[in-house]
């Protein structure tokens, strides 16, 4: 057992390890992965149960499954390995000492028994009420509390990672400012924060009212401070993944970033703007103005998206202005070309940026935009938007670390390289899909979270197109791709971290091109990137293209006032 | 390189390049433009929401829906009032586990303040195919003035999951000449 001041040195970084730091890396990051994978199986069966052609599941094991899948996933695959993540970017990235490892032990715990507890309130069958358990539907207390018991240790471990913020200032274990990753690192745990918080204060009464405590929850004030949470929290997820885009394109090419500055001004953007997010859940209720509607739902005039497209440029030109530096120089995309595809981690890395940009990020804009709202909300575009955003992007992004993090963390090299080198194109080929279908499928205005919707079973009929009988079923064929995806990153995660070579003690496992001369950034003004400014450009006509279409939609529905 | 400090312990003093510097310019005006476009369209666009809404209960919001669909029910269907009101009247649409109560028949190019509530969970009023969807709460009576301009059968889906028999909550609009 080592005492809590053990260090190793790392072969392949020169970094120090604290090894009570690698320690609670590695058990995060494996109670992620296997909650990944049992809401990843909750996800197919709803996929599989809203393809009208299979329709597997009955009506009540369907909303039970769906509940399911939107915790484990967003919540408890997400958050346990964002845990990981924030004692990376402190202890190991700075050389320090990991703060309190004891009380980060405490909420590893209470993240697991609140963990295990939700699920089983919700396979208890009497906690079917979704992710968003709005009132005045009821789960079983042991919901809440395990929501509550969960969001509280994941709150100290953000608290255990400011302390170690200050543990490293104080013992100068690295010169100057924080490095960029662990920057967005701090973006992410402020948010959190936040976001837990905003939790906490809702579930408390809502524990409460359970109980019969507390007779009466009114549902707006509910749904406004809830979404101060859920959607917040996907703002962690933001702030979080776009710091492992950083953390891969400087382990796998040492790129440097193009300004410190801008990337972090962005990072600064999301702190100050992404909480107003709370608002896009709000468009079409009752008794909101829409003074307050538009402010909200724009974050301010859209200075947290201002900061989002700003990385959406800084990553690829860092890339580019690295790979021209050493050498590939010809035409305008040899860069992206002779870039290390078949590495798993930097293709699933780009593949993220990617996708998150024109599926989620796009797509999110457009559907919280006040009046757009009303042709879209609570339709299949939203659960079509945030697999954009949360599989496409984070997801994807937290596969592709991991690629890095079992040969340096878990010291085991990585099993079954082809199946490795192919997982990430085959998973975000099915989110994709799945994000692009049901994003079709609620244009059609097809409804989220429901089980028939040929409706037989109702008193008065309706028919929705066929078209969106297709979209569903193309939606099923690509969940399960994804699927599939999702299960060979679990047998390379699971077969290397058990059974993978053990990596020596100096052993060098990846080159990490890192040296003083090539983080300067003096030569900033001058790089070119010309590459980058294509691809910026082809995404920037499609955004403003893609939001004047749905205002024409919006025009054709009829006068609302 | 992003995993390791900065060289330049200043770094917010650094020059920003030139590329770097336009796309923040042109990202930052398009966050206006799309600013600006809300608030154009609640002068210029058809389709806004009203900010009309008022508190209520599901007793008081029942028995203000009761009086109009008894004073302009038209005829039955499966058990349902079809209610025809007068244009420009005050039209209530009950959301309850799990149906949409009554059916009503608008007039094309006539205009109602159509109110909407829920006697108990939170439900979705989902109208298609037009596609118009809006959350519907117990305890507020949100009030949407609405011009239907196409005549046909429309269909009220529940979209805000509100139990197990979320997915058979249909209910009825029809639009006349």
């Amino acid at each position: 057992m080592a005492t809590t001041t053990e260090f190793r040195t790392c072969p392949s970084t020169g970094l120090k390890v604290h090894l009570q730091a690698e320690k609670l890396i590695k058990a995060n990051a494996v109670a992620a992965v296997v909650f990944l994978a049992v809401g990843g199986l909750f996800g197919l069966m709803v996929a599989l149960t809203r393809w009208p052609a299979v329709h597997l599941l009955p009506a009540e094991w369907f909303y039970l499954v769906l509940t399911g899948h939107g915790l484990d996933i967003l919540l408890v695959w997400i958050i346990f390995f964002e845990m990981a993540v924030l004692y990376f970017a402190s202890a190991i990235l700075l050389n320090s000492r990991l703060a309190a490892p004891t009380v980060a032990w405490v909420a590893f715990w209470m993240m697991l028994i609140g963990a295990i507890t939700v699920n089983v309130a919700v396979l208890g069958g009497n906690s079917s009420v979704m992710f968003t358990s709005y009132v005045p539907m009821k789960a079983e207390p042991h919901f809440y509390a395990g929501l509550l018991l969960f969001a509280v240790g994941a709150l100290i471990g953000c608290f255990v990672f400011f302390g170690t913020l200050v543990v490293a200032k104080a013992e100068k274990t690295y010169q100057g400012s924080i490095p960029l990753v662990t920057f967005g690192a701090l973006t992410a745990a402020i948010i959190a924060v936040f976001t837990i918080s905003s939790g906490a204060i809702i579930l408390i009464p809502t524990l409460l009212w359970s109980l019969d405590i507390i007779s009466h929850i009114d549902t707006l004030l509910y749904k406004t401070i809830w979404w101060a949470m859920g959607h917040s929290s996907q703002q962690i997820n933001v702030s979080a993944h776009v710091a492992v885009w950083y953390c891969i394109i400087g382990m796998v090419l040492g790129a440097r970033t193009l300004s410190e500055k801008v990337s972090r001004l962005a990072f600064l953007m999301y702190i100050l703007f992404l909480q107003l997010a709370s608002a896009h859940h709000l468009l079409v209720e009752p008794g909101i103005s829409s003074e307050w509607k538009i402010f909200n739902t724009s974050y301010a005039m859209y200075l947290a998206v201002l900061g989002s497209m700003i990385h959406g440029m800084t990553i690829p030109g860092s890339i580019e202005a690295e790979q021209r530096a050493k050498g590939y120089t010809n035409g305008l995309f040899e860069w992206l070309r002779k870039a290390p595809w078949g590495n798993p981690a930097f293709a699933g890395m780009f593949l993220s940026l990617i996708l998150f940009g024109f599926l989620g990020g796009i797509s999110g804009v457009v559907m919280g935009t006040e009046q757009l709202n009303l042709i879209m909300h609570n339709t299949l575009y939203v659960p079509g938007h945030f697999h954009g955003t949360v599989a496409a992007g984070t997801t994807l992004a937290f596969m592709s670390i991991t690629y890095l993090l079992v040969p340096l963390i878990f010291r085991r090299e990585i099993m079954f390289k082809k199946l490795a080198q192919i997982q990430p194109y085959c998973f975000a080929l099915g989110v994709a899909g799945i994000s692009l279908f049901m994003m079709g499928a609620g244009t059609l205005g097809i409804a989220r979270r429901h089980w028939d919707i040929t409706f037989a079973d109702s008193i008065l009929s309706f028919e929705v197109p066929g078209t969106a009988f297709l979209m569903l079923g193309l939606n099923g064929i690509f969940a399960i791709l994804a699927a599939l995806g999702g299960l060979f990153y679990i047998v390379v995660v699971v077969g290397s971290v058990f059974f993978g070579r053990r990596i020596g003690d100096n052993e060098k496992v990846m080159d990490i091109p890192a040296t003083a001369a090539v983080t300067q950034y003096g030569s900033a003004h001058t790089v070119s990137i010309p590459g980058t400014v294509v691809l910026v450009a082809v995404f920037f006509t499609s955004f403003v293209l893609y939001y004047f279409v749905n205002w024409k939609y919006l025009a054709e529905v009829w006068p609302l006032r | 390189m992003a995993i390791t400090p900065p060289t330049e312990r200043i770094w917010w003093k650094e020059p920003i390049a030139k590329v770097e510097l336009i796309w923040i310019v042109i990202a930052f005006t398009w966050g206006l433009v799309m600013f600006f476009m809300m608030i154009y369209w609640h002068g210029a666009g058809q389709q806004n929401l009203s900010n009309e809404a008022y508190k209520t209960t599901p007793e008081q919001y029942a028995a203000k829906a009761n009086a109009v669909v008894e004073a302009h029910t038209v005829r039955d269907e499966a058990g349902y009032p079809v209610v025809h009101p007068p244009s420009g009247s005050d039209v209530y649409l009950i959301a309850r586990l799990w149906q949409w109560w009554p059916i009503l028949e608008l007039e094309k190019g006539q205009t109602y303040r159509v109110h909407m509530s829920s006697m108990d969970w939170q439900h979705g009023f989902s109208l298609q195919p037009t596609n118009i969807n809006i959350s519907v709460h117990p305890g507020y009576d949100m009030v949407v003035t609405m011009t239907p301009d196409q005549s046909g059968e429309f269909g009220i889906v529940c979209n805000e999951f509100c139990g197990i028999g979320h997915h058979m909550m249909i209910g009825k609009i029809y639009v006349v000449e």
